[in-house]
């Protein structure tokens, strides 16, 4: 099962032709990923790695039956990217763009609510989506992941790649890892992704990597505390950060005394989380409390 | 990206926002010259630094006379400010000349966003002149907040209920708060806050204060904002880093650390506490980072004086761990390692990378892992002290 990607998600890379696209484009295809199109306007009918490639989503989508989106496009022409997937039907984007304007992000994200409620948005600024063994669509390297039982979702990056590794040498494997970005606008939540881990029967337990600012983790505290039976374990960054300060994500900032590490933490641990404080520790720490369990 | 007071006053002005008459003075002299302009006393002089908390620090001056103005311009031009908000202090290279207004009442007005929801909020308080924290703090019925619709924008009548709310001029107080809004768009800022919004004697209403980020996502579309960033304003070392693409700052303990990913590197200084040791920076040197980021990095972290061992943690995902390391090896040749160097690497080619800096002949120290890394350099920082 896993959630959002799978062997059968048929993903066209928008901005394939450009040194970004067109590397993760053949990192994904030699994983296994069905790339099925690439756009970039202006390259129609040329190839990329064996990937036809189309001046529109649309051709792209009636040639191929494309059902997912990859963005490597620049942040200036990014949001345009966006809402082409979007009016061309394409119900998961995967955005890894870093760099967009916040309020370009507002106005595109207030469009999708509005008109394609159903439709879901990973990123920007992220790693992508992996479910290890089926598909890879994003930027992480896959060799990291192995497929099991355990449901990653995280604000960052390498972090995410971290966690995964220190899972994966002691035999813990995932069902899927989802990269939800560092942006202050972004699509998925934390809580969005745990809502589908919650669902999902492959996965078992839930692995939720925070960062300071926000209010996100709080939000998925909530949910997990009247919804969420499967255990859930958190690891914060940003304990040490100092207030004021962008911490590299754009939306890694404590302001107002709102968005701390420790109100993270206390409105996880309150809500049954078991809050791992060590990111040293991140794979001891769900093995053996998997283990108990048992 | 802030902008300094002045610099968002004038553009408070160009959008018909009322501010109190007034110019930036980069030296006494340009001070006497607006002073003349200005006509008759008291005029206020302000220190322009990125930083707030300045009132209390003294960097808000009302003069009477000649002599009073001449004493406060030099006394804080070519001064360097440190207030509550700034204990290290930020230079000052320019003062703001106003003529003084007659405050009646103060109140709070600003525009941004609110993550939770995608969308920007107007704030406004009575309670204005205080941080906006404290006023959450003490009373959180005391702030009056309305969403706005991105696609809409705010509507008057939100701003006229704040208006009615707080008791101020509705007219008066409605063209402010939309043209606020029209500056929060139109320029990309992250925030806009007048603070406070002074209710005068006379009963109209004047920006007081003005603040004025801008979202550094959006600067590739405004050339003109990014000239205005007074870089003495930033750290030197921060601002370097940033001109090679780097993600730096500036923190308080003696152990450097470079790390690849923001939240990884937030993950570093975490782990370096943890052990029982302080961070001496945040450094993301990103996802992909070149031999020639490397480098710069490395030099940035030994041009660091309070830096006592440097701890690079990197997870090399794409970016191959061999070719790090080989970056590391070539950086250390133009870098003096003045200071004990501990390598926690892992990820892609991890074995080749790690014979690679072993047979170097360089002093570097190889971790396990992130625990055994943070422990191993926190070790080296007490045995330097």
């Amino acid at each position: 099962m896993a959630i959002l990607v799978n062997k059968d998600t048929k993903v066209l890379v928008q901005g394939i032709t450009g040194k970004e696209g067109s590397f993760h484009a053949k990192q994904c295809k030699e994983y296994g990923t069905k790339i099925v199109a690439g756009v970039t306007p202006g390259k129609g009918g040329t190839q990329v790695e064996g990937i036809p490639v189309f001046n529109t989503v649309r051709e792209a989508v009636e040639e191929t039956g494309a059902n997912c989106s990859l963005i490597f496009v620049p942040a200036p022409f990014a949001p345009d990217a966006i809402v082409e997937a979007l009016d061309n039907g394409i119900e998961l984007i995967i955005c890894i763009t870093e760099g967009i304007p916040v309020r370009d992000m507002m106005m595109v994200k207030d469009y999708m609510v509005k008109n394609y409620p159903n439709a879901k948005l990973v990123g920007p600024n992220c790693p992508g989506v992996i479910t290890p063994g089926e598909a890879k669509v994003g930027i992480m390297p896959g060799h990291v992941f192995k497929r099991g039982k355990i449901g990653i979702v995280s604000r960052s990056g390498t972090l995410t790649y971290e966690a995964a590794y220190q899972l994966t040498k002691l035999g813990l494997g995932q069902s899927t890892a989802v990269g939800i970005g560092g942006d202050p606008v972004h699509g998925l939540t934390h809580k969005d992704v745990i809502e589908m881990f919650n669902k999902d029967p492959e996965t078992e337990a839930i692995l939720m990597i925070g960062e300071i600012g926000g209010t996100e983790e709080e939000e998925a505290a909530e949910y997990i505390e009247s919804e969420v039976k499967k255990p859930v374990f958190a690891y914060i960054a940003g304990v040490t950060a100092p207030p004021g300060r962008r911490m590299g994500h754009a939306g890694a900032i404590i302001m107002g005394g709102k968005g701390t590490a420790q109100a993270k933490m206390k409105a996880l641990e309150k809500a049954g989380v078991y809050v791992i404080d060590n990111p040293a520790k991140i794979g001891e720490t769900v093995a053996s409390v998997l283990n108990k369990i048992k | 990206m802030k902008l300094h007071e002045h610099q968002a006053k004038e553009i408070f002005a160009k959008y018909g926002i009322p501010v109190p008459e007034g110019k930036v003075a980069f030296s006494l002299k340009e001070a006497k010259e607006v002073a003349k302009e200005l006509g008759e006393y008291p005029l206020v002089v302000k220190a322009q630094v990125h930083c707030g908390g300045r009132g209390k620090a003294g960097g808000v001056r009302v003069v009477k006379s000649e002599e009073e103005l001449e004493q406060a311009v030099n006394d804080l031009l070519g001064k360097v400010l440190k207030t509550f908000q700034c204990p290290d202090g930020k230079p000052v290279n320019r003062v703001l000349i106003e003529r003084a207004t007659n405050i009646d009442k103060e109140y709070y007005l600003a525009i941004t966003l609110d993550r939770s929801k995608s969308k920007p909020v107007i704030m406004a308080s009575a309670a204005g002149g205080m941080e906006i924290e404290e006023i959450v703090k003490e009373n959180p019925e005391a702030i009056i907040i309305q969403t706005i619709d991105p696609e809409l924008g705010l509507m008057p009548y939100q701003a006229r209920e704040l208006a009615y709310k707080l008791g101020l001029p509705v007219r008066e107080f409605t063209s402010i708060a939309l043209n606020l809004y029209k500056i929060y768009t139109e320029l990309d800022a992250s925030l806009v806050e007048i603070n406070p919004l002074v209710l005068t004697k006379e009963g109209t209403l004047v920006a007081l204060d003005a603040k004025l980020d801008i979202d550094d996502n959006s600067l590739f579309r405004h050339k003109d904002l990014e000239e205005l960033e007074d870089e003495s304003q930033i750290p030197k070392l921060e601002a370097e880093a940033k001109k090679y693409g780097l993600n730096y700052i500036k923190l308080n303990g003696n152990i450097g650390c470079m790390v690849n990913g923001a939240g990884l590197a937030m993950a570093t200084m975490d782990i370096i506490k943890l052990a029982g040791g302080e961070p001496a920076n945040f450094l993301d040197v990103g996802g992909g980072a070149n031999v020639e980021q490397i480098a710069n990095a490395f030099r940035i972290l030994m041009a660091d004086p309070d830096v006592k061992v440097v701890f690079i943690n990197i997870f090399g995902g794409i970016l191959r761990v061999d070719r790090l390391a080989q970056g590391l090896i070539e950086a250390s040749k133009m870098v003096e390692l003045r200071v004990p160097v501990v390598a926690r690497l892992e990820g892609t080619n991890v074995e080749e990378g790690k014979r690679l800096l072993q047979e170097s002949g360089l002093n570097f120290i190889i971790a396990e892992d992130m625990w055994d890394g943070a422990k191993k350099a926190v070790e080296l920082a007490k045995q330097a002290q």
